[in-house]
Parts: C-alpha cells; structure tokens; sequence
C-alpha cells in the first residue's frame, strides 16, 4: 500500500492560540480516512492547512502529497494536486443551475463564449456518477440539502479528484441521504479516491473508515486502524475527549405528570404553494417532566410544525389549536406564544438564534429584555448579572461575556442560545435539533440541561435526526413523515428499527 | 466565578506599567477612539493652516449652525442605518417640509409654532409612509426612499411653484439663528453660557465617575486608570473651553441646545434602553430577532417615523437659518448625513453604529468643509477630498475589524 498523503509535525500558531501542536497524519491511497475530533480540536485547521488557505510559511511542518513535497500557496495549488475539500457550509450559487455551478471558475469555454453543449455533457456525466438524477439545468435553491451535498461532489470530481476532502458532510442530512452519501464514498474508494472524513457521526465512521485519526486539543492523539481490528465507539470517544464516558447520556429519574402542553389538528400550508399540506392534522401532548421525542426523516415537517406553532414563524392557512395546562393560549405572534410560556431553540444557530455581531452578554436577555429592564431603560448590572450566571451554569467556554457569539466555537454558540431561552423562562421548551454539528463533550451537556429542565417540571420537545439521541433522552417518541404523525410509542419499547419500519410503512400507504 | 472568566486583557494594576496598559487600550478600542482621534486631528490642522481663525468665537458659532441641520438627521439616519436601511429621501423631505412651513407661515400668516408642529407632524406621516413599504412589504428601503427622494423634491417644487418664499417672521428666525440669553445679564462673556459649559461639564465627570465606581463594583471594568482620568479631563476641559469661546460672541445659539438635548436623549435610548437593544440585534440579525419575541416589522417602521419627524425638525432649522424657502433647499444633504454616520463608524450591513460616532462624523464633514472654505479651496477640491476622506474612514474601520 502506498501512502499519498503525510502530513508531518504541523504547528500552526494563531496570536495567543496554538490551533495545532505537531500534528501528524497519514493517508494511504485508496482508503478512507475518518477525521475525528471535539470541536475545536484543530480538524477545520488542519484541513485549512492542507488545502493551502492557510498559504505554505505560515504553519510549521511538511506536506508530502504522493511523495512530493508541496507548498501550497493557496486553493488553487492544492485543487491543481487533486486535493478538493467540500466545507460543511456548501459554496453553491442558488441561483444558478447545476451545470453552471459545477463549472463555475472552470467554465467549459473557448474564447470565453461558453460551450453549453459541452457544460450539460458533462453535467450529466458526473451527475450520473454520484447518482443524482436531475437536469443539469436544475437551479440549486430547487435542490434539498442531500441533494445539494450530491452536486459539490459531482464538481469535485469535475476537478480530478485524488483526494477528496469532506467536513461534516452528513450534519445536515437524514438517513437515507446520508447512506447514499457514504455508499458514494465507498464506490470512490473502489475506484481509488481516497477521502478524509471530517465527523462526529461514530456510526457512520464505524461503517466506512479504513483509518481514524484522534485529534484533541491540537494535537494527534492517536490513529486507529480499523482493517486489522475492530474499534469501538467508546474507544473513539475516551481518545476524543480525554476520559472514557461510559454514558452518553445523563442518568434520569422522570417524574411525569399532568398533560402540560397539547397541540390538536394542527395544519399548515407552505408560504409558497399554498395548497401544499406541510403538517397535516397533526396532534400531540407533552406531559409536565416529560421529554417527548419527534423522529422523522428530513423533510417530514418537524421543524414546520414547531416553527408554526412558535407564532406562526412558518407556513401559511394554519389552523389547529394549542393548549397549555389545558386552557387555549394564543400563539399568533412569538411574543405570544413566549408570553404564554412557550419557546423554541432553532435548529439554525446561526440563520436564526444568534445575532452573531453581538457579544454573548447582548444575546442571552434577547427574549426577555423585560427580566434586565424595567420595560423601557435596561439596567447594565443585571444584564451582566444574568449573562454570568447562565455562562457559568451552562459552562460556556469564553474569554468573557464581552466576547462576540462569532468568535465561539458550535457547542458553546448552542449553549448560548440555549441559555437566551432558558432565560425566558419557558414552561415548554422545544428544541429543534440541539446537538448539530457539536462534540460529544458539549452534546452530553445539552442532554444534561434537557434532563435538568424536565426534572424541573417542564415539558419538552426535542426534534431530532439523530435516533440514538431521540433513543437517549426522550420518554415518548412520536413518528412524523410526511406531514402527519404516523406513530407514537414509549421510549422504552422504541428502537431504530421500529421507528424506520413505522416511516416506510406510512409511506408505502400512500 | 470560574478562572477562564477572569478577563484576559485585566490590565496590570502595577503604576509602571500603566501607561503601556493605556496604549494597548487605545489600541484595542482604535475603533472607538480613531474617529474622534481624527476629528481632533483634523482640528488641529485647520487651526493651524487658516492662522487659528477656525477656532474664533464667530467661526465656532458658525460651524453649529452650518452643522445642526446635519446632525439632527444624522441622529435618525443612524437609527435607520443600524436597523439595516438607508433613508435617501431626508434631503428632499428637508426641503419639502421648509416649503410647507413657508407657505404656512408666509403665505397663510399661520401661527409660527402650529405651523412647526404641524410640520413635524407631516414629517412623521412622511416617514410613517415610507417606512410602512419597508417594514411591512419589505420593499428594499434603498428603492422606497430613493421614490421618496423624487417625489419629495418634486412636491416642493410644486409648492413653491418654483419661487423662492420668505422671509419669515423673526420670531420663526430665532429657531436657528437665535441665541440662549444671559439671564445673569452679564453679556460679554456670557455667563449663562459659561455656567452652562461648567455644569455640562461637571455632569460629565460626574456620570463618568458613576459608571466606573459602578463598573469596579461589578468587577468589569478594563479601563485603564490613566486613559480613565486622562479621556475625562480632555472632554471635560473642551466643554469649557468651547462654552468660553462661544461666551465671548454671542452666547449659546438655540439650536445648539436643542442638538445637545438630542443628542443626548438619543445616546441614551441606543444605549440603555431596550428599544435600543432591539434595533441593534435587528440590524444584526433580523430573523433570530424575530424569532425572540420582537415585533421588526413595527420596530423597522419606527424608526422610519423617527426619521421623517427630524428631517422635518432639520428642514425647520434649515428654513429659519436661511430665511427663506428655495426649490434647491435641501439638494444632496442625504448624502451628508449617511456619510457622516459612516464616518462615525456605522455597518453597511447594519447591527454597527453609534450616536457619538456619527456625531463625530458630521463634525468632521463639517469642519473640514468650513476649513477648505476658509482657505480658499475651489468646490472641486472639496468635494474630491470629502469623497476620500469617506473612503479612508470606512477603510480604517474595515482593517481595524479584520484586525481585531
């Protein structure tokens, strides 16, 4: 076996940070090689070192890619090698179509006219080739996520891929999608791709990797050779971070009382085409201390119904009542459904938690500058109060809480907007995919907080795409696909299996 | 409180090390204290060039009239910049709203205050108007009062049919070219003035004080004691030093009472109350905003409100100061008052921005457009070295944030 990739003793200093200490990695060639970290461990780095964002000189250290040494000055250098990173953040134009973003910057042209006829060719030859079946002429904002994810590949293997790079490629994909994903990768290999797979998905680095690098802190920890023995999971997590955590989820004792929260026949319509059902009759309770789980595929109207629910943030002609402690609450506007004891944590920090510009202090009160105010002048010392209190108990890694909620890594920006609606006060609290694109670390936390407030005598809802975590925290899962409800059972009779048979079966109805 | 909170950049409470610690405080706040740093320079340099007329008592009275127009639109510009739009229409509406006092008052012999609050009354439909495509239609603001700056102009013209109307009754006229009398009846120097500057200045002290006793008490605070008396000394001292020179002429003109009084409402409201905070976080993030409870669309058409009524005050000002109401009035102020928030600091992008900074920045428009008169710059320099004045500020901005 011949190795195409060494990356030997890479220091990279930022000012006041070392992000990597003597780092060193190897990949053969034809392997997959998975990636694995706590955030912040130096992975994005790392990647960013390799591809030569961050230019040769600045980082100590060598690169050997298929025994050369490289000095990469930029993007282009390494893409030129055959080295191509797909970032968790997709660069694709929406609206643009598929062919010209495959071709963007690489456009096939003579004398700067562009040859259509050659662009939609071979479109459609790399379309085929990860199994995307659409017209080049697709414009990206019509494609969902997975199929998003589908067109970056098809435009780095435009390139001549020889390395292809995947940060979190899967984090904002269900299932089936991310099987398709990983199925791809494993053709690659076939035939003689290799890839580094940026992750926190276990199960998915379990099926596919060849290899698994640990990063902690900056440093490598260790590497992992999957083809001689087999690794568990709870190895990877002990090397991760530090310890070996025997849960992954914190003990919990519910105390399960009355229904506290109840929505019937809720329906809602897409903004755009307002004939189309997106929750369709849907009805559900959560009792006080319980934690009640919604699974479903991706697209299965989840996060709509929450986002409805929440003050109508979502969809049009929606219809259905919402009681809380069985009396009827208005939830027309958020101010209302807040003001009724209901908050949301969305499953899109950054598009609509967050005010990122703003420091960690600015942000926590934002639901309820009423509790740092007396409704019209805010007072400076509780504000700083509060922010100090939630960093604390929520351990929000920061210098301080002057520190700008851009400058935080995703476990401690979750936290943050957790921390916003715990501030609030909520006596039902949904949260929509609260561990994305987090650490184990910060996930066991976030578990812990939701295990906290039910234990406090709240109901909670936790949407989630992941079903060992709906598995793990939740003490009633519902099954939703497709706009409805399809099932309903205890947490405890509840498995993948079930739950996945419970969607298909629905489908299959239809 | 754990260790990671202690604040990395606590300075060292050492006296030898204080003035480093000062220096590396200035270094991190460049952002803050660079504009006023530049105003100072710019001071400085006019001062020297025009042979220290720039600071003559007359001069100094003349830079507030010339300037008050522009501030007081510039306190609303902000407001509208920071929640993430622009308002391109102020200058015709200026113009519009000087016409409409003319004919009231002129033409109509209306009462001179009914007249001026009427005036701020369609000011505030005015805004209310516009701001109503913006926030509830979500009509790009830049297209609504780039409309609005048409028809506005194109109002005035009609109103006036043209012609210029005046003058107006003297009484009008104090609005902008009146002065605060001395009550003490002392004259020259104007105590009032002078006791006007004293006190302002005390207040300063004072609430600086506060807030750094406070501050202590809170355990937050990272100013350094030497930038901390040395900032507050410096201000306090050109307070007075500026109510003297304005005690020797003609005491405090009216108009700079009611700046100040803006100015300072204003300051408050960004900055410590929570309709403050929520135009910030707007203008931050609009979606996350909404999605905590706060009602943008409402918040996004008051502000525009806002606008319209101190377009219309500052079209007010401007008539009495000019004695007369023209079709022109008003032509390309708009593009003043955005650069001088600008100046001062403000994000395109919105979320950015303070009340000090694009007061700041007016002066410095102001000052230097009073200095290059004074020497006999041609228009064509001016306007050039105005334009580029604008680039530098926002390009220092930009590289101290990539910086920071």
């Amino acid at each position: 076996m011949t190795t195409i990739l060494e990356m030997r003793n890479i220091t990279k200093t930022f000012p006041g940070v070392k992000a990597l200490d003597n780092v060193s990695m190897k990949v053969e060639a034809g392997e997959i090689h998975a990636l694995v970290g706590e955030n912040g461990a130096g992975k994005s780095t790392l990647m960013k070192v390799l591809s030569g964002v961050y230019p040769h000189g600045s980082y100590d250290g060598e690169i050997r890619f298929e025994g050369d040494e490289c000095k990469f000055a930029g993007i282009s250098d390494s893409e030129k090698r055959g080295i191509i990173i797909i970032h968790q953040e997709l660069a694709l134009v929406p609206l643009l179509s598929i062919a010209e973003n495959i071709f963007l910057g690489n456009e096939r042209a003579s004398g700067g006219v562009i040859d259509w006829g050659e662009t939609f060719g071979r479109t459609r030859e790399l379309l085929a080739k990860v199994g995307l079946k659409e017209a080049p002429q697709t414009r990206i904002t019509d494609l969902g996520l997975g199929k998003q994810q589908l067109v970056e590949i098809a435009k780095a293997l435009s390139k001549e891929v020889k390395l292809l790079i995947l940060d979190e490629p899967t984090s904002s994909l269900n299932e089936t999608d991310s099987q398709a994903l990983l199925d791809l990768l494993l053709e690659f290999k076939a035939r003689g791709i290799s890839s580094i797979l940026i992750s926190h998905k276990l199960n998915e680095i379990g099926r596919v990797a060849d290899a698994i690098t640990v990063l902690r802190d900056g440093s490598s920890v260790s590497t992992l050779d999957c083809r001689a023995n087999t690794i568990e999971e709870g190895d990877i997590i002990r090397d991760m971070v530090g310890r070996s955590m025997t849960d992954r989820f914190p003990p919990r004792d519910p105390k399960i009382g009355e229904v506290m929260f109840e929505v019937r026949n809720w329906t809602a319509h897409h903004p755009l085409h307002s004939d189309r059902k997106v929750v369709d009759n849907v009805s559900f309770n959560v009792r006080k201390g319980e934690v009640v789980g919604i699974a479903g595929l991706m697209g299965a109207g989840r996060t709509e119904l929450a986002m409805s629910v929440f003050g109508r943030s979502y969809g049009v002609g929606i219809s259905g009542e919402v009681l809380v402690n069985g009396q009827p609450v208005d939830v027309s506007t958020v101010g209302r459904a807040i003001d009724n004891g209901i908050c949301y944590v969305t499953e899109d920090r950054k598009t609509y938690g967050l005010v990122l510009d703003e420091t960690i202090r600015r942000n926590i009160p934002l639901a309820n500058l009423d509790g740092i105010s007396n409704g019209i002048v805010v007072d400076d010392h509780r504000e700083l109060a509060v922010a100090r209190d939630y960093r604390d108990r929520l351990r929000i890694k920061s210098s301080s809480v002057a520190q700008e909620a851009v400058n935080l890594s995703g476990g401690n920006q979750q936290k943050v907007v957790l921390a916003k609606w715990l501030f609030a006060e909520p006596d039902v609290l949904i949260l929509d995919e609260p561990t994305r694109g987090i650490d184990v670390g910060a996930k066991y936390e976030i578990y812990a907080i939701i295990a906290e407030l039910a234990a406090s005598g709240r109901a909670v809802v936790v949407i989630s795409s992941e079903m060992p975590e709906l598995l793990g925290v939740s003490d009633r899962i519902y099954v939703m696909n497709e706009g409805r409800f399809v099932g309903e059972l205890p947490a405890a009779d509840a498995s993948q299996e079930k739950i996945m048979s419970m969607i298909i079966r629905s489908g299959h109805r239809n | 409180m754990t260790q990671e909170a202690a604040h990395s950049f606590q300075p060292a409470a050492s006296g030898s090390s204080a003035r480093s610690s000062s220096i590396g405080f200035i270094r991190r706040h460049m952002r803050e204290y660079g504009i006023l740093l530049a105003l100072i320079v710019i001071m400085v340099f006019f001062q020297f060039m025009t042979g220290g007329i720039l600071l003559k008592p007359i001069n100094l009275t003349n830079l507030v009239l010339q300037n008050s127009y522009i501030i007081i639109m510039a306190l609303g510009m902000l407001l509208v910049i920071v929640a993430g739009h622009i308002d391109l229409s102020v200058g015709s509406v200026l113009g519009f709203v000087g016409a409409l006092a003319a004919v009231m008052i002129v033409q109509w012999q209306m009462n001179y205050v009914l007249a001026a609050v009427l005036c701020l009354g369609v000011g505030g439909v005015i805004g209310a108007a516009q701001g109503y495509w913006v926030a509830y239609w979500r009509i790009p603001s830049f297209i609504v009062t780039l409309a609005g700056m048409l028809v506005f102009k194109g109002l005035s013209l009609w109103l006036l049919a043209g012609q210029s109307v005046g003058p107006f009754p003297g009484s009008f006229q104090l609005l902008s070219s009146g002065f605060v009398p001395d009550i003490f009846g002392v004259g020259k120097p104007n105590a009032f003035a002078l006791l006007l500057g004293v006190l302002v200045a005390a207040a300063i002290l004072f609430f600086a004080f506060r807030s750094r006793m406070r501050n202590r008490a809170g355990g937050h605070d990272d100013e350094p004691a030497a930038f901390f008396y040395a900032k507050n000394l410096v201000f306090a001292g050109a307070i007075l030093y500026l109510a003297y020179l304005l005690a020797t002429f003609r005491g405090l003109p009216n108009v700079l009472i009611v700046m100040a009084l803006l100015i300072g409402i204003y300051s408050f409201v960004t900055s410590k109350t929570t309709v403050g905070r929520r135009i910030y976080a707007m203008g931050g993030n609009e979606k996350a905003t909404k999605l905590s409870g706060i009602n943008t669309e409402r918040l996004t058409f008051l502000t525009f409100v806002n606008m319209g009524v101190l377009a219309a005050l500052a079209g007010l000002v401007f008539a009495a100061r000019l004695n007369t109401a023209t079709p022109k009035a008003g032509l390309g102020f708009e593009l003043d008052v955005i650069a001088a928030v600008f100046i001062g600091g403000a994000s395109m992008s919105g979320g950015v921005g303070t009340i000090v900074g694009a007061v700041i920045g007016a002066f410095i428009m102001g000052v230097m457009n009073n200095g290059m008169s004074i020497l006999g710059i041609g228009i064509d320099y001016q306007q050039v070295i105005k334009g580029l004045v604008l680039l530098v500020a926002v390009i220092f901005d930009v590289y101290n944030k990539n910086k920071g």
